[in-house]
């Protein structure tokens, strides 16, 4: 039975700023995420947190250690593979919404299944639930900048579950909106991922919010230095 | 994601900034136009200039003397002044007739007796005298309207008659040319005033030769009279620096031009001072549009450098058009798009203002082109070839100018890109 969502064994990442100065960033993270698991990642700015989550969301390769999202090898894919990793298995949602500027919520939300070649027709069919699940359905044509911080982020949201992806990796998604929007795309996150399972990834250095989820890990100075569940 | 989607989403990046790309698109527009439209009034102008060399003969064969030695020919040498015994005569010409007479259509000869004008009260018309022989009008492709030809006993009788052409009928006459038959003009030339008698009447043809910008009643045309006429209006000798010969339709002339030269550089052996020198029609007309299609190239290639701008303001374009985008293009390859994705994406971008700029270059240019070359007298579109080069040459301008900037963008790290302010 393989419901392992996330293995990481040993992930240290440098950086390197010139050739003498090499810089690590993670000391050897190593973590493992259960499908259907909400997790929160907690840490002060400069402890990695960032570092770590690029790692989960394959936008990076980890300098040396063992990664494996829903059972693809991460660490050995080139940068075309790690594409499709992103495309298929993460859906991000970020601090700033990050929606294309002039792009109706339709088209922003259709945009990771064109990427992952779904026709024309079936991911209109698809964009339009999605939004719908987020209580969007009444503003499929309106352009990022007529949509207010809330519905801009239901939209990220809806756009990250496109090709219903392994982990949802949600970087700070509260941290623009005020605590009644804010608690609304809380509210989102916690029904996908209690009605469909959805294993979410939560960074945030907000203790409330981490608070909520089922298990917390703290970040130090590039170390996990607690790995805490949260008991109901 | 398919062409369609490329160009539907390289499109909507346009539409962004639509000002923008159209400015970017104005230096394409201008590139191609001016390309288009050289080429265009470079092709009508050649066309004329072939079609009013052969409708002044294109087997003609001019003759005529030229003063020996290497340094004329490279054009500093002091002129010799002709004396009269150096002139061709009329002797040598009846000897070539003679000779060749199965492959002669004619010797024109002709011999300028100034310009003036003809007068009647308040009508007139410019004129200018011109003795030729009976040959001439056939030579020249002239065509008699009314009356006949100068004739033998005009030329022997040095008589005072004279062809007029239709122009001068149209202002003297009101266009009667019957009527003008057999009337007498008075012919002002300098103090003097020559009586005609019409003889006939010719169909004028504007040219290359004698193109005007005068107004139509102005334009001056020529009034024909006998050779020997004109020789004695003014007082020149017996004998020509030059006539014209035309040989059949089945010689060739360029051949035949060497036949020339060399009957009539016999005469000149002994005459340390002038030869002969030949030329057909043919081999001027094929040097000139060598000489106009050298030209026009070489102005297109001049109007090439302002495609080169064009296209170097696309880059520049595209360029801040990438680094504007940085933060969607991070978005765009979170979401999953390789790196292949985003460099199509903005080199369909940078071939999209290419060929519509191109396409409206075209447009742009021919009416230039056509315009242009109507001023010159003909008309002339741009060929499809001039086309499709425009076409795939902006095209190429597209991916060579859009693709640097458009792989910039694909090498965006997407953690810096997504980061970027």
């Amino acid at each position: 039975m393989n419901d392992t969502i996330i293995q990481m064994e040993d992930i240290i990442k440098r950086f390197y700023i010139g050739e003498p100065n090499e810089l690590e960033i993670l000391h050897g993270i190593s973590l493992t995420v259960k499908k259907g698991e909400f997790i929160s990642i907690v840490g002060a700015s400069g402890s990695g947190k960032s570092t770590l989550m690029n790692l989960i969301g394959a936008l990076d390769r980890p300098t040396l250690g063992h990664y494996t999202l829903d059972g693809t090898v991460v660490e050995e894919a080139d940068d075309h593979e790690l594409s499709s990793i992103r495309n298929r298995k993460v859906g991000f949602v970020f601090q700033n919404f990050n929606l294309i500027p002039r792009t109706n919520a339709l088209k922003n939300v259709e945009l990771p299944m064109m990427y992952a070649g779904v026709p024309m027709r079936e991911r209109t069919a698809r964009a339009k639930e999605l939004l719908a699940m987020v209580g969007m359905q009444d503003r499929f044509t309106h352009q990022p900048n007529e949509l207010s911080g809330g519905q801009k982020q239901r939209c990220a949201i809806a756009r990250a579950m496109a090709n219903d992806p392994a982990i949802l990796l949600a970087d700070e998604p509260t941290g623009a909106l005020d605590s009644k929007t804010g608690r609304m795309v809380m509210d989102i996150f916690h029904k996908l991922n209690k009605e469909q399972g959805k294993t979410i990834v939560l960074i945030t250095h907000n203790r409330e919010l981490s608070a909520e989820t089922g298990r917390i890990l703290h970040m130090r100075d590039g170390y996990l230095s607690e790995d805490r569940e949260v008991v109901a | 994601m398919n062409l369609g989607e490329s160009i539907r989403v390289a499109w909507e990046g346009l539409m962004a900034n639509k000002m923008r790309a159209l400015l970017t698109m104005l230096g394409i527009i201008i590139g191609i136009g001016s390309v288009i439209g050289i080429l265009t009034v470079g092709n009508g102008l050649s066309s004329t200039v072939t079609s009013s060399m052969s409708s002044l003969g294109a087997s003609n064969i001019m003759v005529m003397l030229q003063q020996k030695g290497d340094d004329y020919a490279n054009g500093n040498a002091t002129y010799i002044e002709v004396s009269d015994d150096d002139l061709i005569t009329d002797d040598m010409i009846d000897a070539f007739r003679q000779r060749y007479s199965d492959q002669l259509v004619g010797v024109a000869i002709s011999e300028s007796a100034g310009s003036g004008k003809v007068q009647d009260g308040r009508l007139y018309a410019n004129v200018s005298l011109t003795g030729i022989n009976e040959d001439y009008l056939a030579v020249n492709n002239i065509e008699i309207l009314q009356g006949r030809n100068i004739e033998a006993r005009d030329l022997d009788g040095q008589r005072s008659v004279a062809l007029v052409s239709d122009k001068l009928v149209n202002n003297m006459f009101g266009g009667d040319a019957q009527a003008a038959l057999g009337k007498e003009i008075k012919t002002r030339v300098g103090n003097e005033v020559h009586v005609f008698r019409i003889i006939g009447v010719y169909r004028y043809e504007q040219n290359m030769m004698n193109m005007s910008f005068a107004a139509d009643k102005d334009i001056n045309t020529s009034l024909y009279i006998p050779v020997t006429s004109a020789k004695r209006l003014n007082g020149a000798a017996d004998g020509y620096y030059s006539f014209t010969v035309t040989a059949d339709s089945s010689q060739d002339s360029k051949a035949f031009a060497e036949v020339v030269n060399v009957f009539f550089s016999r005469y000149y052996q002994s005459n340390d001072k002038f030869g002969i020198y030949t030329m057909s029609m043919e081999s001027i007309t094929e040097q000139v549009n060598t000489m106009m299609s050298s030209l026009s190239t070489g102005l297109a290639i001049i109007a090439g450098i302002s495609l080169l701008v064009g296209g170097i303001g696309v880059m520049n374009i595209m360029l801040v058009s990438v680094t504007e985008r940085t933060r969607e293009i991070g978005t765009r390859k979170a979401l999953g798009a390789t790196n292949g994705n985003i460099r199509f994406q903005f080199v369909v971008e940078s071939i999209i203002i290419c060929l519509i700029g191109g396409a409206i270059g075209v447009v742009v240019g021919g009416l230039l082109g056509y315009w242009g070359s109507s001023l010159l007298g003909a008309t002339s579109m741009p060929t499809g070839g001039s086309i499709a080069l425009a076409v795939s040459f902006s095209m190429a301008i597209g991916i060579f100018f859009g693709y640097y900037p458009a792989n910039k963008a694909a090498k965006l790290d997407p953690i810096d890109a997504l980061r970027y302010e």
